[in-house]
């Protein structure tokens, strides 16, 4: 198999030269033409390169696709641990054929599904998300109104820490993450700074010291998440959004939409991936079950792969619609 | 504006320290008014010309567009067909090749080759230093993930030295091609790794061939400078006496030259792998697959569990690389005996690998990041308000007021003070070009950020020189601290800078401290190293001197140690202050801010790739300028022999 897997890659580096040889060389575009590598759709051991994007509900869905992958159907997984940006770019280089859980990126989509051609949407994870920002509960309790984007200027003191410069700190998390925090806070004339915590992780661990501790904090974070299960979090009410009101980048001055999070996968993987892109093109599940196996991942401390097989155990009738015929 | 700007004007103490030696009152009159005018300016001023930040300014916007065009054309613009690509294809390849050349030899192959090739460069020592080596990464279960690295930092340095050992030797010998090359590896050696992804995700995208790329560029300036400076001393008599025997040019390279030259290229070659080893794990940044990944990812997870077992397995690589490479330095032509015993181990591990396949035997394995972040959870808990509170006063007395004054003061005034620090330590050459390097960030749309990278570079090498300075003082006083020490400093400096990040990010969080406190320990151990020999270096006679006119030890030292060595304490501080700006800006990872953090959101936004490329060349300028102000006054030529010469300062790398 291993053999087998080199001799490939041997014939289509091959190629590749060879193609090269007139005309220059060119890179790899994802297209279904090109001849390195394809996913052999029927036999086993033919791979799926799944990106990883740094949080754990993206992580939980990676999981159980690739557990049914590997074990239901035969493939090879490659699991690569990239930034949500970074991955797009792998599509058009053969880096990336799927993405499991995309929140928006109309830009992205633009670039790479229309005027590129490198990319496809493969339909919905069955997960809504939603960016906001958050304080614990017992803030909301305590000052009247905060929950109120109007009155966090007049609150803004109590989020103050040695990293803000004399502001309201807004802690955010991964530097990938999807943000419009520092348009809002100019647009909406705030008196806050983005602190960047670098990880879900740290976000989490502020949460849960806030709370326990009731350290006053104003952070960025999502559903679906397990965290609401575990600690009580209030959400800051943006203007509301509005179609369209954050097309523009640099002029948001709304709310974050209620994204339905969908898959993308590379056009090649779409014309070739066979059953293991009908697969993930029928992957749909809820955010309570993803919040389940995000939870076994994060604190109950199993790897990726024991949460999703206890889950896949647990569910089969979920899972068995999903299987290509 | 909670502390008082002024009293924390940075303009004195650096000032003070440039004086150095003491001499005659009227010597102070100038630096006072000096300092009295800096005051004086910055709060006349203050707010004034500040130039602030602006994520839309000008040059982003411009070098975003570059890249949009790269990809449009880059299946269409001759440059990219006839080139680009071609050197992309061809660093894959070979990278490719390699890898599948380990993963076809499985653990135990490749552990048997690594051993036979121990065994053939340090004999049976240095053999077991390898065996021992794989095992660690077996038994860490990232083998794998090791032979990924392996590949990685092989491919780079095979390209390195092809390109560079040639380039080395002829630059040893033409005069002139050592002068246009000079001034280039300064900046290459100046310039921190993280500066260097941008502009190849530019040109040959992400993945492994442009970590090979990436890191081809990097560790070549050892090769060509160090085989050039072995090539240039190879003794004149013994070429005059090959020439008058009639030999070719060619014939005194290869016979003369070369051989006498071996051990000292041998060098260059250990420190191109090191080198490799060290940017092959920041190039994961840029989706290079192995041990870095593991660091990276774990560093944005804040999962030390995750990234414990890689940043290990990457200090034991580090350690048995540089043993091999350093062990055939020393060793003549092996015998046939030992190339026996080397074939035999290979030939064991190869036939160990088709009985057990080709991983590392899955039950063998350790699994330690349960233990590993349950003891850091304990330990984040337990010393939660000590760590806290270090970090919230370093942060509200040092970093936070500094950065006020540096952000606050017009740019001019900034500017001023460093020319005037400049011409009275380095020269007037060293101090204009310094100021125009700062200045140059300025049209960048960074000059904003680069006062906040400059504020943890100033705080980092001010506690990296206190520290080095009295751990080289105290170990060049007593030989049995220096015993104790001298371990430590070696494996402190085998280490990629990478690992630094994951103690201090383990105990304090995401945050401006944490990369200083990384820096800090990162340029900890040449500091005092250099320290320790430039004070081991002064003169008996001349201590011995002072002790008959009965002065007291400490007076010895201040009067006497310290002032002679000065030299070495001055490139101590060049030392430091280059390497804890390389990490602090690789701290952009883990919230050191400014500069670094700018580059970091450029590989993972598209939006900011322009703020990205532009703060890598920023950091770069910051670089030539910081090294400029403090480089002159130790005396160049004396300098550069011991700075980029490892055998002298042990071994460096600047990350």
């Amino acid at each position: 198999m291993r053999i087998g897997r080199s001799l490939r890659l041997l014939a289509g580096a091959l190629t590749v030269a060879l193609a090269a040889g007139c005309g220059g060389a060119r890179v790899e575009t994802g297209q279904a033409t090109t001849p390195t590598s394809t996913p052999e759709p029927t036999s086993t051991g033919a791979v799926v390169r799944i990106a990883v994007n740094p949080w754990a509900g993206y992580e939980a869905s990676a999981a159980v696709l690739s557990h049914l992958l590997e074990k239901k159907l035969g493939y090879t997984v490659e699991r690569k641990n990239l930034a949500e940006q970074v991955s797009w770019e792998g599509f058009e280089k053969g880096d990336v054929d799927v993405i499991v859980e995309n929140w928006g990126h109309e830009d992205l989509k633009k670039t790479f599904i229309q005027d590129r051609k490198v990319a496809v949407e493969a339909g919905s994870t069955g997960n809504k998300g939603v960016i906001g920002w958050y304080i614990p509960g017992w803030m909301a309790k305590e000052y009247p109104g905060i929950t109120d984007y109007r009155n966090l200027n007049k609150y803004a003191d109590l989020f103050r820490t040695s990293e803000s410069g004399g502001k309201g700190q807004l802690l955010f998390g991964d530097p990938s993450y999807v943000s419009n925090e520092e348009s809002l806070i100019r647009n909406l004339g705030l008196n806050l700074k983005v602190v960047v915590a670098g990880s879900e992780a740290a976000l989490i661990e502020s949460a849960t010291q806030a709370q326990r501790q009731r350290k006053p904090l104003l952070f960025y974070f999502w559903t679906p998440h397990w965290l609401f299960d575990r600690i009580d979090l209030a959400r800051i009410t943006l203007p509301p959004h509005a179609e369209g009101c954050d097309a523009d980048p640099k002029k948001v001055a709304c709310d974050y939409a209620e994204l339905d999070l969908d898959k993308i996968v590379s056009r090649r993987f779409a014309e070739t991936g066979g059953r293991a892109y009908e697969l993930v093109k029928n992957f749909s599940w809820t955010n309570e079950a993803q919040n389940a196996v995000a939870n076994d991942i994060t604190t109950n401390g199993m790897t990726p792969e024991a949460a999703a097989e206890k889950w896949i155990e647990a569910n089969e009738s979920v899972w068995s619609a999903w299987m290509p015929q | 504006m909670t502390a008082s700007p002024v009293r924390t004007a940075p303009a004195p103490p650096v000032l003070s320290e440039s004086t150095g030696v003491p001499a005659v009152r009227d010597r102070w009159r100038t630096p006072a008014a000096a300092v009295v005018a800096t005051v004086a300016a910055y709060l006349l001023f203050r707010g004034s010309a500040t130039l602030p930040h602006d994520d839309e300014a000008a040059p982003f916007r411009l070098l975003g567009d570059l890249r949009e065009w790269v990809d449009a054309n880059r299946n269409a613009s001759p440059v990219f067909l006839f080139l680009v690509n071609y050197v992309r294809l061809f660093a894959g390849a070979v990278n490719d090749g390699l890898a599948l050349l380990l993963r076809e030899l499985g653990w135990a192959g490749t552990a048997g080759l690594a051993t036979g090739i121990g065994w053939l460069a340090g004999g049976p020592r240095t053999a077991a230093t390898a065996l021992a080596g794989f095992c660690a990464f077996g038994v860490l279960g990232v083998w794998p993930q090791s032979a990924d690295t392996l590949a990685l930092v092989l491919a780079s340095v095979l390209l390195s030295l092809l390109l560079g050992l040639p380039l080395g030797v002829w630059a040893g010998r033409s005069v002139r091609l050592r002068r246009l090359l000079d001034p280039v590896l300064d900046v290459m050696q100046i310039m921190p790794t993280f500066a260097y992804l941008a502009p190849m995700v530019l040109f040959f995208q992400i993945g492994p061939a442009a970590a090979v790329v990436a890191t081809t560029i990097y560790a070549i300036a050892p090769a060509i400078r160090i085989t050039a400076l072995a090539v240039e001393r190879v003794s004149p008599s013994a070429v005059e006496a090959s020439a008058s025997l009639g030999a070719t040019r060619w014939q005194t390279l290869r016979t003369v030259h070369l051989p006498l030259a071996r051990p000292t290229i041998a060098l260059a070659v250990g420190q191109t792998v090191m080198m490799a080893l060290s940017m092959v794990v920041i190039a994961a940044l840029i989706a290079a697959p192995g041990l870095g990944a593991g660091i990276v990812t774990g560093l944005s997870r804040a999962d030390v569990g995750l990234m414990l077992p890689s940043g290990v397995a990457l200090v034991v690589m580090a350690v048995v690389l540089d043993r091999i490479v350093t062990a055939s330095a020393r060793s003549a032509v092996p015998a046939r005996s030992t190339l026996v015993g080397a074939a035999a181990l290979t030939l064991c591990g190869v036939a160990a690998s088709g009985l057990l396949g080709n991983g590392f035997p899955p039950g063998w394995t350790l699994h330690l990041a349960g233990p590993v972040n349950e003891a850091v959870t304990w330990a984040k808990f337990s010393w939660y308000g000590v760590t806290d509170a270090v970090r919230n006063l370093t942060t509200e007395a040092l970093l936070n007021p500094l950065q006020e004054v540096l952000t606050g003061s017009p740019w001019w005034l900034v500017a001023g003070v460093a020319l005037a620090v400049a011409w009275r330590g380095a020269g007037p050459r060293n101090a204009v070009v310094a100021v125009c390097c700062l200045l140059a960030t300025a049209p960048l749309g960074l000059w904003q950020h680069t006062m906040e990278t400059l504020t943890t570079v100033l705080v980092g090498t001010a506690l990296a020189l206190a520290a080095g300075f009295t751990l080289g003082v105290a170990s060049a006083l007593s030989p049995r601290f220096s015993a104790a020490l001298r371990p430590l400093l070696d494996a402190a400096q085998t280490m990629p800078s990478f690992v630094y990040l994951l103690p201090a990010l383990a105990l304090f969080g995401a945050s401006r401290f944490t990369a200083v406190l990384a820096g800090v320990v990162y340029a900890l151990p040449p500091v005092a190293r250099l320290v320790q020999d430039g004070i081991g270096a002064v003169s008996p006679s001349a201590v011995e001197a002072a002790r008959s006119c009965g002065s007291t030890e400490w007076q010895v030292l201040w009067k006497v140690r310290l002032p002679l060595a000065r030299g070495a304490i001055l490139l101590a501080a060049n030392q430091g202050v280059v390497m804890t700006l390389a990490m602090v800006v690789v701290g952009g990872l883990v919230g050191g801010g400014g500069l670094g953090y700018d580059v970091v959101s450029g590989f993972a936004q598209r939006a900011d790739f322009g703020m990205g490329l532009a703060a890598g060349v920023a950091t770069v300028l910051v670089g030539i300028a910081l090294d400029r102000i403090t480089r002159g006054a130790a005396g160049r030529p004396a300098r550069k022999v011991s700075r980029r010469f490892p055998g002298k300062t042990g071994k460096k790398r600047i990350a």
